[in-house]
């Protein structure tokens, strides 16, 4: 299935990039100088990565407030992402909307939202234009087993069946809405049956492995733009090594149990894939990524803090 | 802006189809859509044959799922469409609070600038016929509340056309507060497209002893009790707001000075309401000069019934607005005791 010889060092940067970004936030957060709540990725990179690779770069992606993986493996500014969650002038929102709302237009990673399941109409939406627009370009809406809960979801996953329309539905489902299990919200575990039962095909992939998942979106977003055929839905099983917001783990306070995420920490996928990269070549790609991560750190202390003008405008166009 | 004179005249309803015809010939990105708007009924005839003569790509029926297509609008905004989306009853855009508060008044602001939701909401408010509780609300004070939205409430058949036709051409999100029995008014609309501009409240009627300000289909009533007053000697200028966000306070609170008294009619209840945010800029304003008397009506401070008597003293009317405007001028109590029901409140046989 993988025949091109760069695919694996590709996705091994991408994943390397976005577990160091994150781990230095978490190192840099008791400083304070990250003012702002960060939702971090680290243990479901591999989602992000999967199925951002296939995109191109006008293809569009809409994602949740756990958006630093998506943000980054869609292609964003990683200096600008960083100076956002300084609040610096130079971030990516210029210092008006933090970690949770990272936007990068200019590669179709498109603002999130810290409300829980309310960019998937976005998506919606936005596919919608694109078909009527005639253009061939495809939309991502990604987003977690909570926003599954939510009203939001089923309209807009109906709505999405209803118009077939070119949108590719990505549940990053691990396990848990912040402190809940998903079998506690859901009457079922099997949330691609209330995707097929919106008109459009649903499949999950188990393994929280990079290029299983690439795999599986590549098929999905290469249908998706040649035959119209409408909307596709695909639940990837992941799980979050740390806590819902912040820097630590939360095993200690009882809520799931150390022994759930060991298999999950064994099958690292960032430690996996790096045992399939060629030694020298990885030797280069952390050299660089680290190389990139303090760049992106040193951008940010040194940029500066948003002129007070900056707290009025924005609001209304003119 | 002046009002035209006497030129072609039109109904309100038929002002709003107008306007969305020219835009949707004129420009390919505007998109209508919102349950029955391509139904044999066209929403109050507002959006009537729009599907039949720009296609099913341009108008369309949705499922019943206000909050995910306030959504879906937002993301056709953010591809650079124009979408507007019709609500028959304002009460139906509370299940659409979460994107039009959250995403849609928000997103050029957390986004730094980058992203426009250039999406209309049209909504009408419901009265008269047994509406009841949730088909009578109107809530723009919830929307006026938040930065980042636009909230117009046109009276005329010629703002709605003109703020409509502006909607379309600017880059924020706005509100358009339509009142069902003003669907029927007629008044003079050019026919060639003109955009009116935000912000500007409307001088409808002169007047020097009293400052009447009415929201929406209230500056009916407003002008019903100017002429009310008039046979007592008293002589009201009315403003029609037109523009609630902005709000035009500043022709509002000159014509405030020149008369001295300052009555605010609200087509929705009166706490937290738009004569609140005009009276309490009033008193910014006027707190060295000569005294400023004010007043305010609006919805009783109940939910709406539905029998006829109970309806009929849950609104404010013309012989309550002109009562109020007499004890401000004259400083007594005068009553007007025959309730003279307007004819649109009497004709409207719903069902809807």
């Amino acid at each position: 299935m993988v025949s091109e010889p760069e695919l694996i060092p590709r996705l091994y940067r991408s994943l390397y990039r976005i577990r160091r970004v994150e781990e230095e936030v978490a190192r840099l957060y008791p400083s304070d100088k990250i003012k702002s709540p960060v939702h971090l990725s680290i243990g479901q990179e591999a989602v992000a990565v999967g199925v951002c690779d296939p995109l191109r770069r006008d293809d569009v992606l809409f994602g949740t407030y756990r958006d630093h993986a998506t943000y980054l493996a869609k292609g964003g500014d990683l200096r600008r992402m960083m100076a956002e969650l300084y609040g610096k002038a130079t971030g990516c929102a210029k210092g008006k909307g933090g970690s949770m709302h990272l936007i990068d237009l200019s590669v179709g990673a498109m603002g999130a939202s810290a409300i829980v399941g309310t960019t998937i109409p976005h998506a919606v939406g936005y596919s919608w234009s694109l078909r009527y627009e005639k253009k061939d370009s495809i939309v991502v809406s990604m987003f977690g087993d909570g926003a599954v809960d939510e009203g939001a979801f089923h309209e807009s996953l109906n709505f999405a069946g209803v118009k077939k329309l070119p949108v590719l539905f990505v549940c990053e489902n691990n396990y848990y809405a912040i402190h809940s299990h998903h079998l506690t919200r859901h009457a079922s575990d099997n949330l691609c049956e209330r995707a097929r039962t919106y008109g459009m095909p649903a499949e999950r992939v188990e393994q929280n492995d990079v290029l299983a998942i690439r795999e599986r979106v590549a098929a999905a977003v290469d249908s998706l733009r040649r035959t119209g055929k409408g909307p596709h839905f695909i639940e990837c099983m992941t799980y979050r090594f740390k806590e819902h917001v912040g820097p630590n783990e939360d095993y200690q306070h009882g809520f799931r149990p150390k022994a759930e995420a060991e298999p999950w920490m064994k099958g690292d996928p960032v430690k996996t894939l790096a045992e399939q990269v060629p030694a020298a070549d990885r030797v280069t790609i952390e050299r660089e990524v680290e190389a990139q991560v303090q760049d992106a750190i040193d951008f940010a202390e040194k940029s500066p803090y948003p002129d007070l003008k900056e707290l009025y405008t924005d609001v209304y166009a003119e | 802006m002046s009002m035209p004179s006497e030129e072609r005249s039109l109904t309100y309803s038929a002002a709003i189809l107008e306007a969305t015809d020219q835009e949707m010939k004129a420009n390919s990105k505007v998109v209508v859509f919102g349950i029955g708007v391509d139904d044999f009924k066209g929403t109050y005839g507002t959006t009537m044959k729009l599907a039949e003569k720009y296609g099913a790509d341009r108008c369309w029926d949705t499922p019943l799922s206000e909050d995910a297509m306030t959504g879906v609008a937002i993301g056709m905004a953010m591809a650079g469409l124009r979408p507007i989306h019709v609500h028959i009853r304002m009460d139906f855009v509370l299940l659409a609070m979460n994107q039009l508060i959250n995403i849609a008044a928000k997103a050029r602001y957390m986004y730094g600038g980058q992203v426009s939701c250039p999406v209309i909401i049209r909504a009408v408010i419901g009265r008269s016929w047994g509406q009841g509780a949730q088909h009578s609300q109107s809530l723009y004070p919830l929307f006026m509340h938040c930065p980042g939205l636009r909230v117009l409430a046109p009276a005329t058949p010629y703002d709605a056309k003109g703020l409509l036709l502006q909607s379309l051409r600017q880059q924020d999100p706005v509100l358009f507060i339509e009142h069902r029995l003003l669907h029927g008014q007629k008044g003079p609309v050019p026919e060639a497209p003109y955009a009116a501009p935000f912000g500007k409240a409307r001088v409808i009627a002169e007047g020097r002893d009293l400052t009447l300000v009415g929201v929406s289909y209230a500056t009916v009533d407003c002008l019903r009790a100017r002429a009310l007053l008039k046979k007592e000697g008293i002589d009201a200028e009315v403003i029609d707001v037109a523009s609630l966000k902005p709000l035009d306070t500043r022709t509002i609170l000159d014509s405030a000075a020149k008369t001295g008294r300052l009555l605010v009619v609200d087509s929705g209840w009166t706490f937290c309401g738009a004569g609140a945010e005009i009276l309490a800029q009033a008193s910014e304003r006027f707190q060295d000069g000569k005294p400023l008397k004010t007043g305010r009506l609006g919805f009783a401070p109940v939910n709406c019934p539905t029998t006829q008597n109970l309806e009929r003293a849950f609104y404010p009317d013309a012989a309550k607005i002109a009562a109020a405007s007499f004890e401000l001028v004259r400083g007594e109590r005068r009553e007007w005791p025959v309730v003279e029901t307007a004819a649109e409140v009497l004709n409207f046989k719903g069902p809807f």
